[in-house]
């Protein structure tokens, strides 16, 4: 990766926050970003990186916009233009409610914006992802996404949904979608749609950032405190789900002393803290299925009948084909391969390759080599992320007796 | 400042019965009052059924006359109100009082040009 586009990755969603403030538009923000990045392109290779490529990124885009806002000389944009030069710059950081980032959250998931907008706009404006990252990660052929973009940026403007966090009563009922749409965000870093790397760290730390963030903001809500315990026990085993050559490492096979200590006994002090408080959420049974993980010392201790039981009480709580595939996976341990067979049935997960993939384990188990052998290579028709599929070659190849 | 239509969306069907008609318009009035008081009210009107509607359509030089509204529909724009907002925020918050009031879904909609 570039310097500018390792900038790129780090930067975009604060640069375009900070420029959405300056000039009250995203798309103007969004172009004065895009313009930086492109002079940084051009004169980074020979003037070197800037000190702070972040800062040089925010500032050129500002001037950026100055200068776009003189050329179309309406009387509005030269008010505009001399107000943005008046602006000493961005202030500095005045707590999390402050945060630009955080503004921007609420905007992209403003209740008014259909919810699979807010989280494309949350992983576009906040996460920097391509518009063909966040396709892969919905599910859903590129131009439509692109198009489902422009439609909700339209509606931002034309509707003047407000740029800002909302006032402490409506926080409540803003949050849900907003801890949707950050969790999507670290499920696309957690295993990275496309290219050959598995995780994406950067979008994994920002995940975590956004979820102490809102913890901070509003300390009192379950789910909030659910969703970062789960993003954190997530990421204690990040090193230990990549091999050293790259490969995935599924969970019954890592190596649990290389995980983080400190995140497991964070996340597993934080989900006891909001369990307590006695109003579970879909967040809050995840992370603690994630932490009944964590406690087992090794793969064989795990207690599969504690996990079945919460996934029973998620599947309640949030009835979806993916917790319905992920509770057969606990079903497969407590009852046997068949049993979880029988429950993958019914369930219908297009364009994903989890459904063949977690089919063609049981399978695999159940001995029916050649039909594992097929639903491998259903599942490897639809992985995108070259880690992903090698882990399903290998185990493809292991069949014994396949053709 | 902008300008939003709120548009009151009514089952086709015969209205509630007084009793239970009153009390409803009685907070419907007192929310359209506050929002005068509040300067954000800008036009109002409540409209007859559709059955009431004519539609005129261009057919080359001619415009023909037809009875009925333009759509048949089980829902009917009843009534609206045009409210001057700093943002969607604060229309949707008069909305909700108009929802909270009449029981009814309210749509609201951004006014693009107010030069037409």
């Amino acid at each position: 990766m570039s310097d500018v586009e390792a900038v790129f990755r780090e930067s975009y969603g604060r640069a375009v926050a900070v420029l959405t403030r300056l000039l009250g538009d995203i798309d103007a923000a969004e172009e004065a970003v895009q313009d930086a990045f492109l002079t940084a392109v051009q004169r980074w290779p020979a003037d070197g990186v800037p000190p702070s490529p972040a800062g040089w990124i925010v500032t050129t885009a500002r001037n950026r916009a100055i200068d776009r806002l003189r050329r179309e000389s309406t009387r509005t944009d030269r008010y505009r233009a001399a107000a943005l030069l008046a602006d000493p710059g961005p202030p500095p950081e005045e707590g999390a409610v402050r945060d630009d980032r955080l503004r921007m959250l609420f905007t992209c998931c403003h209740p008014a914006l259909a919810p699979a907008a807010r989280v494309a706009l949350t992983l576009r404006l906040v996460g920097g992802l391509s518009t063909a990252e966040i396709a892969h990660a919905f599910l859903v052929p590129e131009a439509t996404m692109a198009q489902r973009l422009v439609r909700a940026k339209g509606k931002i403007r034309a509707a003047r949904i407000p740029y800002r966090v909302p006032a402490a009563a409506d926080l409540p009922d803003r949050l849900a979608g907003v801890l949707a749409a950050v969790y999507l965000v670290y499920t696309e870093g957690h295993t990275a749609s496309a290219g050959d790397r598995l995780v994406r760290t950067d979008l994994c730390v920002e995940a975590v950032r956004l979820a102490r963030q809102l913890a901070e903001l509003m300390p009192d809500e379950p789910e909030v405190l659910g969703l970062l315990a789960l993003l954190l026990l997530s990421e204690s085993r990040r090193a230990a789900r990549v091999a050293p050559d790259g490969s995935l490492v599924p969970l019954p096979e890592q190596d649990r002393s290389r995980w983080d200590a400190a995140l497991v006994a964070e996340g597993q002090e934080l989900v006891r803290r909001c369990l307590r408080r006695g109003a579970p959420g879909p967040y809050q049974v995840q992370a603690a299925i994630q932490a009944a993980h964590s406690d087992a010392a090794t793969a064989e201790q795990t207690d599969w009948a504690q996990v079945l039981a919460l996934y029973d009480h998620l599947l309640a709580l949030a009835p979806s084909p993916v917790v319905a595939l992920n509770r057969a996976v606990a079903v497969a341990e407590v009852r046997g391969p068949a049993a979880a067979l029988a429950l993958l049935e019914p369930l219908d997960l297009p364009r994903s390759h989890l459904l063949p993939a977690v089919r063609a384990d049981l399978l695999r188990r159940l001995g029916r080599t050649a039909e594992a052998a097929a639903a491998y290579d259903t599942a490897l028709a639809v992985a995108g992320n070259a880690t992903e599929r090698a882990f399903l070659e290998r185990r493809r190849a292991e069949l014994t007796g396949a053709d | 400042m902008a300008q939003y239509l709120l548009n009151l969306v009514q089952p086709v069907g015969d209205p509630p019965p007084p009793e239970v008609l009153e009390p409803i318009m009685r907070d419907v009035q007192a929310v359209s009052e506050e929002m005068r008081a509040a300067g954000a009210w800008v036009f109002a009107a409540a409209l007859h059924a559709p059955e009431a509607s004519t539609v005129l359509k261009p057919q080359g030089d001619e415009v023909l006359v037809v009875d009925g509204p333009y759509v048949e529909a089980k829902e009917f724009v009843g009534g609206f109100t045009v409210v001057e907002a700093d943002d969607l925020d604060a229309a949707l918050e008069w909305g909700r009082r108009y929802a909270r009031a009449t029981g009814l879904p309210i749509e609201v909609r951004p006014v693009a040009d107010r030069g037409v």
